[in-house]
């Protein structure tokens, strides 16, 4: 029997020749990871150790992403705690306000994990990272301390479920439409302690960053990670970036899945996942007329180049409904900055849209787009649970950049197609 | 360890934004934490909650964020233990981290109504129901999860072991 991708991650970083489903392991790890949110809880408990270093300071992440730039003076005491730890424990990579951005856009930009890697991070979503071929797990505040203290974390093996994506994609459709038609299929529990790998020609003929915003999305099947085995394509996104040797690892042909999941990718509409949970998918078809006040295109699943670039597609030479607020959200200040040289940022602005500094911001109701009660959002971001942006009795509809554009033209939720077609 | 409280009862797939809405998460304060408790699945939980007091909940228990604020602000609300048909990964591995009693069983969640006194022994894994007398059984805790529970979470009970010299 032969191993899954992310069997072999875990083996090698084990120091083993072979690892099964349900193993204890201890595993190496070449990154931990923690925010704003999670590090000042961890940095408290892993001060309780007493040590005076961390166990590679070039190999612990810091990213002010999520209350930045500082909403209140609580949310700039947390980023005071972890600047003065990044200084004491001399940690360069450390990336605060003008430097900073989303960490899941921020890391793979900067070519800080890569593929083989095993990685945590103290935020849910860092199962991104699957993306480029990497063993890449959240885990909460005291698992990361224990982390940065001996750069080192035990997992139980999980059981890969395998999705397949047969064909080529219709047009409008991204890796978003395909995550949260998947969700829609297996549900949030669906993938519960278990890897996605995601496979295929749909998959192949993906770019790298919609493969970051499918794996993005594994957690809200309750997934450990998700995962696509890297190709050229992943080469050609890591060779500029990469500051060290890394591994490609596949998939053997008779490794073991305990489920495979096969889909017509062609058969596939854009998505829109209904409140209150990701997994209430549909195609945009049966959303259309929805009006939202609210339309959010950035966050970690789709703040990407790719994604403005779809969006200002959609957005050039037109103006946002008026009955809506748009907000844009690039999600590193190297995005931005290649938005504003390709003009993308100047067809947000003329189509009446405020454009944000980086920040994770609305996504978790933090700040910079907080709904009020009864109101409905339409965004690109991955959680529409209940008061997730704001007043509890609001709303989130998810998409992708595609129909979170053409619905901010209209004022609800819209096909693509019907925006461009007139 | 031998835990009894009375239950209040929630359905599936409770997230932690429902367990700690994001907007508080600008504090680690664990009691700040707690007044928030369950705060968008009931706003009276926080303030009738009472020491001992236990949650039995449906299936994906703590679904959503990494945030470690959400088992903690469940143990500072005076929370003994938590029930559910199952949990997800994250949230489970951060209870045990800091100390929060969890079990898993099916059963209980059908059977036992909001109120209900309920009396656990975490070391057998077995679940009585005082009020509507029944006995469940869930997976008993490993003796070296209940040492990380009885220490008061992982990091008490590495550097217990640490000054044990173990």
């Amino acid at each position: 029997m032969g191993m899954t991708i992310t069997e072999k991650i875990l083996a090698d970083h084990a120091g083993r020749e072979r690892v099964a489903p349900g193993e204890l392991v201890n595993c190496r790890l070449d990154l931990v990871l923690a925010n704003d949110i999670t590090a000042p809880l961890a940095i408290q408990e892993f001060r309780k150790l007493g040590l005076s270093k961390v166990f590679d300071p070039g190999r612990v992440v810091l990213v002010m992403d999520h209350f930045t730039p500082n909403k209140d003076i609580k949310s700039a005491e947390q980023c005071l705690v972890v600047r003065e730890f990044a200084r004491e424990y001399g940690i360069s990579n450390y990336f605060d306000v003008g430097a900073m951005g989303i960490e899941h856009c921020l890391l793979p930009e900067q070519g800080l994990v890569l593929p083989g890697d095993c990685m945590i991070g103290a935020d849910s979503h860092t199962c991104t990272y699957g993306a480029l071929g990497a063993f890449a797990t959240g885990v909460g505040s005291t698992d990361l301390a224990a982390g940065m203290a001996l750069g080192e974390c035990w997992f139980k093996v999980p059981d890969s479920m395998k999705f397949v994506f047969h064909g080529q994609l219709r047009p409008w459709v991204g890796g978003k439409d395909l995550i949260l038609f998947c969700l829609g299929r297996i549900g949030v529990e669906g993938a519960r302690y278990r890897a996605m790998e995601f496979a295929g020609e749909a998959i192949d003929a993906l770019s790298v960053e919609g493969r970051l915003t499918m794996c993005n999305m594994a957690v809200e099947a309750g997934a450990k990670n998700g995962i696509v085995a890297p190709d050229d394509k992943t080469a050609a996104f890591v060779s500029n970036r990469a500051r060290r040797p890394f591994q490609a690892y596949a998939s053997d042909a008779d490794a073991f899945y305990l489920e495979v999941h096969e889909y017509e990718a062609g058969q596939i509409e854009p998505q829109v996942a209904f409140p209150h949970l990701p997994e209430n998918s549909r195609p945009v078809s049966e959303a259309a007329g929805i009006a939202v006040d609210q339309v959010v295109i950035g966050s970690c699943t789709n703040g990407r180049l790719e994604d403005l670039r779809t969006a200002a597609g959609i957005l050039k030479g037109r103006r946002a409904s008026s009955k809506l607020r748009l907000i844009v959200i690039p999600g590193t200040q190297e995005i931005y900055l290649q938005a504003m040289r390709e003009g993308l940022l100047e067809v947000f602005v003329e189509a009446g849209a405020a454009v944000s500094t980086p920040t994770c911001g609305p996504c978790l109701g933090g700040h910079m787009g907080i709904l009020a009660h009864g109101e409905r959002a339409l965004a690109t971001t991955n959680r529409n649970f209940v008061g997730r942006m704001g007043h509890p009795e609001s709303e989130i509809y998810l998409a992708g950049p595609a129909v979170a554009a053409a619905s901010a033209v209209t004022g609800y939720i819209t096909h693509p197609e019907e925006v461009v077609s007139k | 360890m031998i835990i009894k409280g009375r239950t209040w009862k929630f359905g599936n797939d409770v997230d932690t934004d429902l367990i700690i809405p994001a907007r508080y998460l600008n504090t680690t304060d664990p009691q700040e934490l707690a007044s928030h408790c369950m705060e968008d699945a009931d706003k009276s939980f926080a303030g009738r909650v009472q020491p001992g007091d236990i949650i039995v909940a449906g299936r994906n228990f703590g679904c959503g964020s990494s945030r470690e604020h959400a088992p903690v602000a469940i143990k500072n609300a005076g929370v003994s233990c938590v029930i559910a048909a199952s949990f997800a990964r994250i949230f489970y591995r951060n209870a045990v981290n800091i100390g929060l009693p969890i079990l898993e069983a099916g059963e209980p969640v059908e059977d036992v109504a909001p109120g209900d006194v309920l009396e656990i022994d975490l070391a057998a894994g077995e679940i009585r129901n005082l009020t509507h007398p029944g006995v469940y059984k869930a997976a008993a805790f490993p003796l070296f999860m209940q040492q990380i529970i009885n220490a008061g979470g992982l990091i008490n009970y590495v550097t217990e072991r640490m000054a044990n010299g173990k």
